[in-house]
């Protein structure tokens, strides 16, 4: 697998991580705020792994870019405070994350299929909760109508050969995806927050 | 929504110990909550999750005739102890 791609992995765990983390203190249910920000910090571990494999230096990698610079699809950008959609946006990106993984697992640099392994030992959870809620919720109009609202979405995070399984599993008809690449609006004032303590501290700091 | 009790054992072959609970609408959910907040930092090598409905809670105990003498610490021995040795001229630990 090429650079470019793992890069878009990566930042795809980080910048969900930090989406899925504003739930912090505020999910719907204390148990499901524990779970959520456990599962939030997970994405971030995994983009710091694969950061690690691409880099000496993965918080330079994760914090010193500019916002151009950034691989991630624009399904993980958006800032989607809203359950039905929060939910809907994690069941699509775990979908999407197994089809990309298992091809992963399968990658001719044994180091990269190593990691694709062991992100994947800890997915199958994230899977596991991501399918629970989906059970539990797919039946309601508010749900369905965030999960076509972000479909096209979906399968941006996925590249064009691998998005027919992704149609498949959803079950939805295959339409113009939003492609990685531009970023939406939204990814701005969280590449400021995100970024900020890195570009706010001295040079040579040592944490 | 109903109330799971949870259980964990900390490592192999010690026993399960209650750890807490978890309100969730389904044993599905159960588990994921309990694996999170119990199980997720590797404190636990085994959890089991009991419906509160499931269990039998026993807590009165009738104790009408004073049956503390059943029990050890209800029985003191100390003052007895005392005069024994004071009879037998052995000075005890004070």
């Amino acid at each position: 697998m090429n650079e470019q791609a793992l890069l878009g992995l990566a930042d795809d765990e980080l910048v969900l991580g930090w989406r899925d983390s504003e739930w912090t203190g505020i999910a719907p249910l204390l148990e499901e705020d524990v779970a959520f920000s456990s599962i939030a910090q997970n994405e971030i571990g995994h983009a710091r792994a694969v950061y690690s494999l691409l880099s000496d230096d993965p918080d330079a990698l994760a914090f010193d870019r500019a916002l151009e610079e950034y691989r991630c699809a624009p399904l993980v950008e958006l800032h989607v405070l809203e359950w039905a959609h929060t939910i809907a946006r994690r069941w699509l990106y775990e979908v999407a994350d197994e089809i990309r993984i298992t091809t992963l697992k399968d990658d001719s640099d044994p180091a990269v299929a190593g990691l694709a392994a062991k992100i994947d030992r800890e997915e199958a959870y994230h899977r596991m909760h991501a399918e629970m809620w989906h059970e539990r919720l797919r039946d309601e109009p508010r749900f369905e109508a965030a999960v076509e609202e972000l479909w096209p979405y979906a399968l941006g995070v996925l590249p064009p050969e691998l998005r027919g399984e992704l149609v498949s599993r959803v079950g939805l008809a295959e339409v113009e995806a939003i492609e990685r690449g531009t970023h939406t609006e939204e990814l701005a004032p969280l590449w400021e927050e995100m970024t900020l303590v890195r570009r706010s501290a001295p040079a040579g700091a040592q944490w | 929504m109903s109330v799971w009790e949870v259980f964990r054992r900390e490592r192999k072959g010690q026993p399960l110990e209650h750890a807490g609970s978890v309100e969730a609408p389904d044993a599905n959910f159960a588990e994921a909550w309990a694996r999170e907040q119990y199980g997720r930092r590797g404190e636990s090598v085994a959890l089991w999750l009991v419906p509160r409905d499931a269990i039998r809670d026993v807590e009165d105990w009738a104790d009408e005739f004073d049956l503390k003498y059943r029990r050890v610490d209800g029985y003191s021995i100390k003052a007895r102890l005392k005069e024994a040795r004071e009879r037998a001229g052995t000075a005890g630990p004070g």
